[in-house]
């Protein structure tokens, strides 16, 4: 070879041909294809994407799914109405209780019960906490797969004092098992709404100031700022819902339009963003926590008097003074907690504004006390699914911020 | 047929908007398409031919009264004991209209059910789920390949006479340092209690309840 540090030069495949073997005619250059995941902290969960790379560019991307595919739907049609209530909440495990909402419609739906007020305003409540404590998770943590550290470290203060209301009201941190067929397990304990005031009161604040460390940081709208555009068209036709359609210009929101238990009795904006974006879509959820409270503390002022629960009692149990009295209270908690509620047979589809966005269950029950089939339409699914449109031409380093803008909880894309 | 849902407030799950007959508007769309309308609690159903869901789901979507726009769901009912055992059920929503509508075709598994990924590429996964899931084929869906059940799984696990356990669990085997599989042992035999009341009527005759008959 001749002597390469005084050659100006460029090697030949001649100059190499004793050091690196020969490549092959027409075939020179290889994308190549990575695993991303299922071990990967930024998939979010048990997420493999099979990428095929051009350089570091994306040229396809599939998501592999269904690595914690625990067969929920199955397992409802060997439970009761009431024992396959608790799986909702492992769904979605970051809003567990706006699961268990579309769950127990479709029952209340099927059945035709009739729930008191304060049961709704109670839902409605809880509902906007999880769309809080949901928006939390995915706003820091999408922050922190673009390398912003910080708001994940204050905000989840705040989840804490969240998952707290949820621990007192149900007992339970995460899962919850507290909206039942006819209205809520039980009723709210003394003392707590005048607590989420006082938390309410400053969260707003909390939440300006973590918008203020991300919002216009010049490497955070770097990383997400017409990152993974999608039209409001192709949103449309890849079944978007929730905060995703809306940060593509849809105004769709299912609280709005097709209003369940209180909430058309409440008063709050939809935001909505035109530009599509990963960044967009970071606003829509911050934005939609300022309206969350709005809903809150409407609840709050509003709550009113009555019972938590219906008082049919082939629906609701009695409480537990009432059984320590009443023979006819104790049959039917005995009843309701072996056999369960018989539900009508019918097919329902039962949709709810999820945090995520549309959480439909589609149940068929054949009038025993056990659903013949419980469908769960998971919002993720669909976003997923657009991942590879998403993501095809962008670098590798974008599809964290992708994936972490669609707001991907794997308990409940896999089921 | 009018089918206004629950006046708002009334109830409490979600209000959707009616569209006031609905039945005649439907037929009027879609002709001889529609074999059945089906109404349930305030819900519109169609059954349609197998083979005209693409031509349905088109003309569902392009007509200017419906513009059912958004197609959110595909999923199947199993029916063991009917001659066309599974229920394929496509749910459509208009957000111009605000309207729901459920569109079934039934399909014995063997016989494919033509692909809607043309019109809607959200189908796709949910076409992928239900060939899983059910086994019920799609004709023309470029990538259906299994999405949830483990890679190499046999059966279709939510057909009816799938075992709620399966047939094959899986271990990590410090002798052979990988995952085994292995068939399904239980320490103790399955139980599927009968809750339903006995005042009611059972449907089995107990043992020795024969020789009462006799």
């Amino acid at each position: 070879m001749a002597d390469l540090a005084a050659s100006t030069v460029a090697w030949t495949a001649e100059d190499t041909a004793d050091v690196l073997p020969p490549s092959k005619p027409g075939n020179d250059i290889q994308n190549y294809m990575i695993n991303f995941g299922p071990q990967h902290p930024a998939a979010h969960g048990v997420l493999r994407l099979v990428m095929e790379l051009d350089g570091e560019l994306i040229e396809r991307c599939d998501p592999h799914i269904g690595l914690l595919h625990r067969g929920t739907e199955k397992l409802c049609e060997y439970k009761t109405y009431l024992q396959a209530l608790p799986y909702m909440d492992r769904l979605d495990y970051v809003s567990p209780m706006c699961m268990e909402h579309s769950y127990v419609l479709a029952i209340e739906k099927l059945a035709g019960i009739e729930v008191p007020l304060r049961a709704k305003y109670i839902r409605t409540l809880f509902a906007e906490i999880t769309r809080i404590l949901n928006h939390i998770l995915n706003v820091t943590a999408h922050a922190l797969d673009v390398g912003a550290m910080t708001p994940i470290l204050w905000m989840f203060e705040e989840r804490e004092a969240l998952l707290g209301f949820y621990e007192r009201v149900s007992g339970a941190r995460f899962h919850a098992a507290y909206f039942r067929p006819g209205g809520v397990h039980q009723d709210l304990p003394d003392g707590l709404l005048g607590d989420i005031r006082a938390w309410a009161d400053g969260y707003l604040k909390v939440l300006d100031e973590m918008q203020g460390l991300v919002a216009d940081n010049r490497i955070f709208k770097q990383r997400n700022v017409d990152i993974g555009v999608i039209s409001k068209e192709d949103a449309i036709a890849w079944g978007f819902t929730g905060p995703c359609i809306r940060a593509s210009g849809v105004a769709w929101d299912l609280r709005k339009s097709q209003p369940y238990d209180a909430y058309h009795l409440m008063d709050f904006d939809v935001p909505v963003s035109d530009d599509g974006d990963c960044y967009a879509r970071f606003m829509v959820r911050m934005e939609e926590m300022r309206q969350s409270l709005r809903i809150i503390y409407q609840c709050l002022d509003q709550m009113p008097a009555g019972r938590h629960a219906t008082l049919d009692r082939k629906v609701s149990p009695p409480s537990r003074s009432e059984m320590k009295r009443s023979m006819e209270a104790l049959i039917h908690h005995f009843k309701l907690y072996t056999e369960g509620l018989h539900v009508p047979a019918g097919q329902v589809y039962v949709a709810t504004e999820s945090p995520k966005g549309e959480f439909g269950v589609f149940m068929v029950a054949d009038g025993t006390n056990k659903p013949y089939r419980c469908h769960i339409r998971a919002t993720g699914m669909a976003h997923l699914q657009a991942m590879d449109f998403l993501c095809k031409g962008h670098m590798l380093a974008d599809a964290p911020a992708i994936l972490g803008s669609l707001d991907i909880v794997f308990g409940e894309v896999d089921r | 047929m009018s089918l206004v849902a629950a006046t708002t407030g009334s109830y409490s799950w979600p209000a959707v908007a009616g569209l006031d007959d609905a039945e005649a508007k439907l037929r009027a769309v879609l002709g001889d398409a529609v074999l059945a309308v089906t109404a349930h609690a305030g819900e519109i159903g169609i059954i349609v031919p197998r083979d005209s869901i693409a031509t349905v789901l088109t003309a569902l979507r392009d007509d200017t009264d419906l513009r059912f726009n958004q197609l959110i769901d595909i999923t199947a009912v199993d029916y063991p004991e009917r001659p066309e055992r599974f229920d394929v059920v496509y749910q459509l929503l208009s957000m111009a209209k605000n309207l729901r509508l459920s569109v079934t075709v039934t399909s014995d598994g063997r016989a494919p059910v033509p692909s809607v990924t043309g019109l809607y590429p959200v189908a796709g996964w949910y076409e992928r789920e239900t060939w899983d899931m059910f086994g019920v084929l799609f004709a023309g869906n470029a990538d259906l390949r299994r999405i949830l059940t483990d890679y190499g799984f046999e059966g279709h696990p939510f057909r009816k006479d799938f075992p709620l356990t399966g047939h094959v669990e899986l271990r990590y085997s410090e002798e052979h340092k990988r995952v085994v599989y292995e068939p399904v042992k239980l320490a103790q035999d399955f139980r599927n209690f009968d809750f339903l009341s006995p005042w009611e009527g059972t449907d089995y005759v107990l043992p020795g309840d024969e020789k009462a008959k006799s």
